[in-house]
This record gives structure tokens, C-alpha cells and sequence, in this order.
């Protein structure tokens, strides 16, 4: 990797991914947390990086909601999620002293910290590292774009939910992506359909369509549509909802265990692989 | 710097014909906060007497437009400044959405510019006189939301009405969306937690689909003092007819959903017209 500036603190990451989409609440922060887990379980080394200063929800999902964040000498150390250091984590969550207390702030304050989230976090050796972003097209992501091309990412993971309402702010992300230079690697749709526990009847609570309709007009893959057996009787192609798997997220405890038992969990390793794939090889 | 009080002066005149202004916030995004300012406005505006005018400050992604059926709508100047777009006679939009040229246009923009268009469409927006105006908002706490809350610092705020969902990870951002509202002493009128049960269309039974693990917003509006405002459960038609651009009530009259924004409706404007009698009371008293 030939990068003009000093590589610091990135130069042992192979591999960037950005989560992005226009729209609020669509599950960039589960898809960010579902993809490193997916990424880990094929064997590779992953840290996830929190940049939404707002709304910072990873902590929370991986139960290292409280966690102090340390400084070694090159800088902040991540918060290691496992014994055997292969998921590691840094977001803005871990530095607010009172969890309810707003981050008010403007423009220039938050590309500050964002600047230095990207080069001051310790990260070590990783093969992916995935950037979680909050919704919309403004000062964090041109921030975290800047920040992050000389390292060349790999590319976006677009998200969106199923709706016309979604589909409607995510175009507006992928002509961001396409002004900013960053390569959209693909669509995923999540919340695309509930199997109702008690008649197994899937209904599209978030309405239909929106995941291809913008895979097909922007020119991307649909990363969803090959993916192993659906759930029975939902829409073959997407992410569906699992209020067993929101629920562990939620409580924050045990979700690495319990991901692989989900449904959400097919349809990630598809993605997964479909990420691996495209990664170019690297020289040793 | 300068030219912020004389605009705060000058938002304030434009102000004098609008009654009621009700703020939709939410720390999270994607808990409905579009869809309850639009059905908000759809309700109140079912009264043919009451002017409701609807702005849309989502400067990067302003569902406004699709969800009240005005996509592809733009506007025009006249004399007296921007018109809003009509839904109906009584009920105007407006949103950067009208300002777009093409659905694909990104609005990349940095804060200070998305600042200075709120500054113009609080300022430059021939609204005439408004029983109500609810301004939609963007997730977060930031520019936006300090913007809009400065801007309309001296014309007075009714309160904010904020969305949530049951779950623990949206609760998380709508406690410090209540602690900025506090900061900012900017009256709460109430919670709304949206996507509360689901029923399924087949066999009629209720399930979570976003569980309340934390005891939902319920408890937290026991904790913090704040009114629960109402629960609206998630129907599958409300997103459908958001797509189509076309209110949910009317589809659903009797949807349980329907009912819910109504009891919601109705506390919003008791809030309203108790705060609009208290000052009168201290006008002429």
C-alpha cells in the first residue's frame, strides 16, 4: 500500500469497508456489527470503527457498553471483543462519561475527532476493517472519506430497508458515493420481511421491492440474491427481521454465540463471502 | 456571526402569523419521525378551519416529499418570498426535496450551508397565517437541531414532540435527545413510541418485534418525567401508503394504528392550546 503520508496506525489494515446509507434506522450498525462477526467466523482478523458521534450503538450491541478505552504508545488501543483478539472495536461511545449526555456538536468539531479516530486508533494487524457511518451526506462522512483515501478503501456496503421512502435518501448516498470516488460493492436490503412466530406467515412489514429497485438503477449487485435457503416463505434476497437476534443485541450479551443460530445469519455469510471474493489478493 | 440576531429578529415578524410550532425529533433515525410529522399534519389538517403548514429540515434525506405524494414538485418565488407546495388548501409543504432537480441529487453539504437554508426557509417561506407549524427533523443532535432551535429562540416554541421505538438502542439516543431538549430549555410535549407490537394480518396475534428489553418508552418516561404521549403499533399499510404518498388514515380508518395517532393527535393539541390560554392569562393579567 503506497500511501504519500506517514501509513501510521492503519498501515497494518489490508482491507476497508465502509457501511453507508442515506436513510436513518435502516441497521447500518447491525450490518456493520453482523459482517465483521460473518468476516471473523471465515477466519479473518476484524476491527469495526464507530464514527456515528450522534448515535453511537455498537458498543451496546457487543456488550462492551462502559469499557474504558486506553492509550498504548501509538495511540488509543481498541477494545478487543475476545480472548483471541480477533474483533477488535473503537467508537465515540467509549469516551462519553455520561452515556444520556447529547454530542452536541457542529461541523468542525466532529471531523476533528473523526480525524483522529482514523489515525490514532492502534489497530494493529487487520484484514477488514469496517466503518460504520450515521445516516445522511454530510460532515462526518466527507470527513471519514478524507481521512481514509490514501488507504485506498475496497469499497461501500450500501443499505437500505425495503421501502420507497428508503430507496428515495439511498439513491442520494449513491451518487455521494459516486462524486466522493468510492466504489459501491453492493446493496443490502435488511427488514425485508417477518415470519409471524406464531403462524410462520412472512408478512413485508417495511412494504417491498427497495433493495433491488436501487441495486438495478444505480448498476450494483444486490449482495443479498444468492444467499443460502431463505427463511421459510420471506423474499428470497435480503436481511430478514429477527426480534430474537434484536433482542440479544439489545441485552448486549452473548450475540457473538448466538448470531450463527439466527436467520439474519445465512443471508451476512452470503454477503460475507461475496466480500471475500471480491477482495483482491494481496501480497504476502 | 453578525447577521445571525438580525435574522433571528427577522424569522421572528415572519413568525407572528404562525400560532402553534411543534418540533418531530428523535436522536435515532429511522424510528418514523417523516411519517408522524406528515400524519401529524394530515390529522390536524382534516379540521378544513385549521391551516397546518409542514417543513421539512432533513437537508440530506427529506422523506417529506414522497411521503405527502409531492415528489417532483418545485417552488415558486413570488413577491412575498418561497410559496409552499399545497397537499391540500389548508395544508402546505416544504422541503429542500422541491429544491432538487433529480431524485439522484446528493445534497453534500457541510453544516454552515445546511444552516443558511434553514435560516431561509424559516425566513423566506410565505407561510401567511398557521394555525400550525410542525418542522420535521433530521436524526442527531447537531447542526440542524441547533440551528432551528436558535433561529426560533424569540418566536416561541410550543415543545417537541420525539419519536422512539421500544428498543434499548433507540431509548439510548432519545434520553439524550431529551437531555438536549432540556439544555436548550426547549418544552417537551411528549414521547411517542412508534413500531410498538406488531399483529399479524393472517392469524391476528400480537408479536414484538422490537422488543422493549429496557421496558421501552414507558419506563423511561417514568425516569425521566416526560409524558408518554401514546404507543402506535406497526401496520404494514402505514409503510405502503408512505410509499404511495397517500395518509394512512384514509386507507385504514380503522386500523389500531389509526386510532393511536389520533389519541396522540388530540394531547398534542390539548398541550398546545393549554400553553396558548396560560399566555393569554399572563397577557392581561
Amino acid at each position: 500500500m503506497e500511501a504519500a503520508a506517514e501509513p501510521g496506525n492503519l498501515a497494518g489494515v489490508r482491507h476497508i469497508i465502509l457501511v453507508l446509507s442515506g436513510k436513518g434506522g435502516v441497521g447500518k450498525s447491525t450490518i456493520s456489527t453482523e459482517l465483521a462477526l460473518a468476516l471473523r467466523h471465515a477466519g479473518k482478523k476484524v476491527g469495526i470503527l464507530d464514527v456515528d458521534l450522534c448515535g453511537p450503538s455498537i458498543p451496546r450491541m457487543l456488550g462492551a457498553q462502559g469499557r474504558a478505552v486506553h492509550q498504548c504508545d501509538r495511540g488509543w488501543a481498541p477494545v478487543f471483543l475476545d480472548r483471541e483478539q480477533s474483533i477488535s472495536l473503537m467508537s465515540v461511545g467509549f469516551l462519553l462519561e455520561k452515556p444520556d449526555e447529547a454530542v452536541v456538536w457542529r461541523g468542525p468539531k466532529k471531523n476533528a475527532l473523526i480525524k483522529q479516530f482514523v489515525s490514532d486508533v492502534a489497530w494493529g494487524e487487520l484484514d477488514y476493517l469496517v466503518v460504520d457511518t450515521p445516516p445522511g451526506t454530510s460532515d462526518e462522512h466527507m470527513a471519514t472519506i478524507e481521512a481514509l483515501r490514501p488507504y485506498q478503501p475496497l469499497g461501500a456496503l450500501v443499505v437500505t430497508t425495503p421501502q420507497a421512502v428508503s430507496v428515495g435518501d439511498v439513491r442520494r448516498e449513491l451518487t455521494f458515493c459516486r462524486k466522493t470516488g468510492l466504489r459501491v460493492m453492493g446493496i443490502v436490503e435488511n427488514m425485508s420481511g417477518f415470519t409471524c412466530p406464531h403462524c410462520t406467515e412472512c408478512t413485508s412489514v417495511f412494504s417491498r421491492g427497495g433493495g433491488e429497485e436501487l441495486a438495478q438503477l444505480a448498476g450494483v449487485p444486490f449482495l443479498g440474491a444468492d444467499m443460502a435457503p431463505p427463511p421459510p416463505l420471506c423474499p428470497a434476497g435480503s436481511v430478514p427481521l429477527d426480534p430474537a437476534l434484536m433482542r440479544t443485541l439489545e441485552e448486549g450479551h452473548d450475540f457473538i454465540q448466538e448470531f450463527p443460530g439466527s436467520p439474519a445469519f445465512a443471508a451476512l455469510t452470503s454477503i460475507a463471502q461475496k466480500i471475500l471474493d471480491a477482495t483482491p489478493a494481496c501480497l504476502p | 456571526m453578525e447577521e445571525v440576531p438580525h435574522a433571528i429578529e427577522e424569522i421572528k415578524e415572519k413568525m407572528k402569523t404562525v400560532k402553534h410550532k411543534i418540533l418531530v425529533l428523535s436522536g435515532k433515525g429511522g424510528v418514523g419521525k417523516s411519517t408522524f410529522s406528515a400524519h401529524l399534519a394530515h390529522g390536524l389538517a382534516e379540521d378544513e378551519n385549521t391551516q397546518i403548514a409542514l417543513l421539512d429540515i432533513d437537508i440530506c434525506g427529506p422523506s417529506i416529499p414522497k411521503i405527502m405524494g409531492l415528489e417532483g414538485e418545485q417552488v415558486h418565488q413570488s413577491g412575498s418570498g418561497w410559496s409552499p407546495v399545497y397537499v391540500e388548501d389548508n395544508l402546505g409543504v416544504m422541503s429542500v426535496g422541491f429544491l432538487l432537480s433529480s431524485p439522484d441529487d446528493a445534497v453534500i453539504w457541510r453544516g454552515p450551508k445546511k444552516n443558511g437554508m434553514i435560516k431561509q426557509f424559516l425566513r423566506d417561506v410565505d407561510w401567511g397565517e398557521v394555525d400550525y407549524l410542525i418542522v420535521d427533523t433530521p436524526p442527531g443532535t447537531s447542526d440542524e437541531h441547533l440551528s432551528v432551535v436558535r433561529y426560533l429562540a424569540t418566536a416561541h416554541i410550543d415543545g417537541a414532540v420525539i419519536i422512539t421505538t421500544p428498543q434499548e438502542v433507540s431509548l439510548q439516543d432519545v434520553r439524550k435527545e431529551i437531555n438536549f431538549c432540556r439544555k436548550v430549555k426547549l418544552p417537551i410535549i411528549g414521547v411517542v413510541e412508534n413500531m410498538s407490537g406488531f399483529i399479524c394480518p393472517k392469524c391476528k396475534k400480537e408479536s414484538q418485534i422490537f422488543p422493549p428489553t429496557t421496558g421501552g418508552a414507558e419506563l423511561m418516561c417514568q425516569d425521566l418525567e416526560v409524558p408518554l404521549l401514546g404507543r402506535v403499533p406497526l401496520d404494514p399499510l402505514i409503510g405502503k401508503n408512505c410509499d404511495k404518498g397517500q395518509s394512512f388514515f384514509i386507507d385504514a380508518p380503522d386500523s389500531p394504528a389509526t386510532l393511536a395517532y389520533r389519541s396522540i393527535i388530540q394531547r398534542i393539541q390539548e398541550f398546545c392550546n393549554l400553553h396558548q390560554s396560560k399566555e393569554e392569562n399572563l397577557i392581561s393579567s
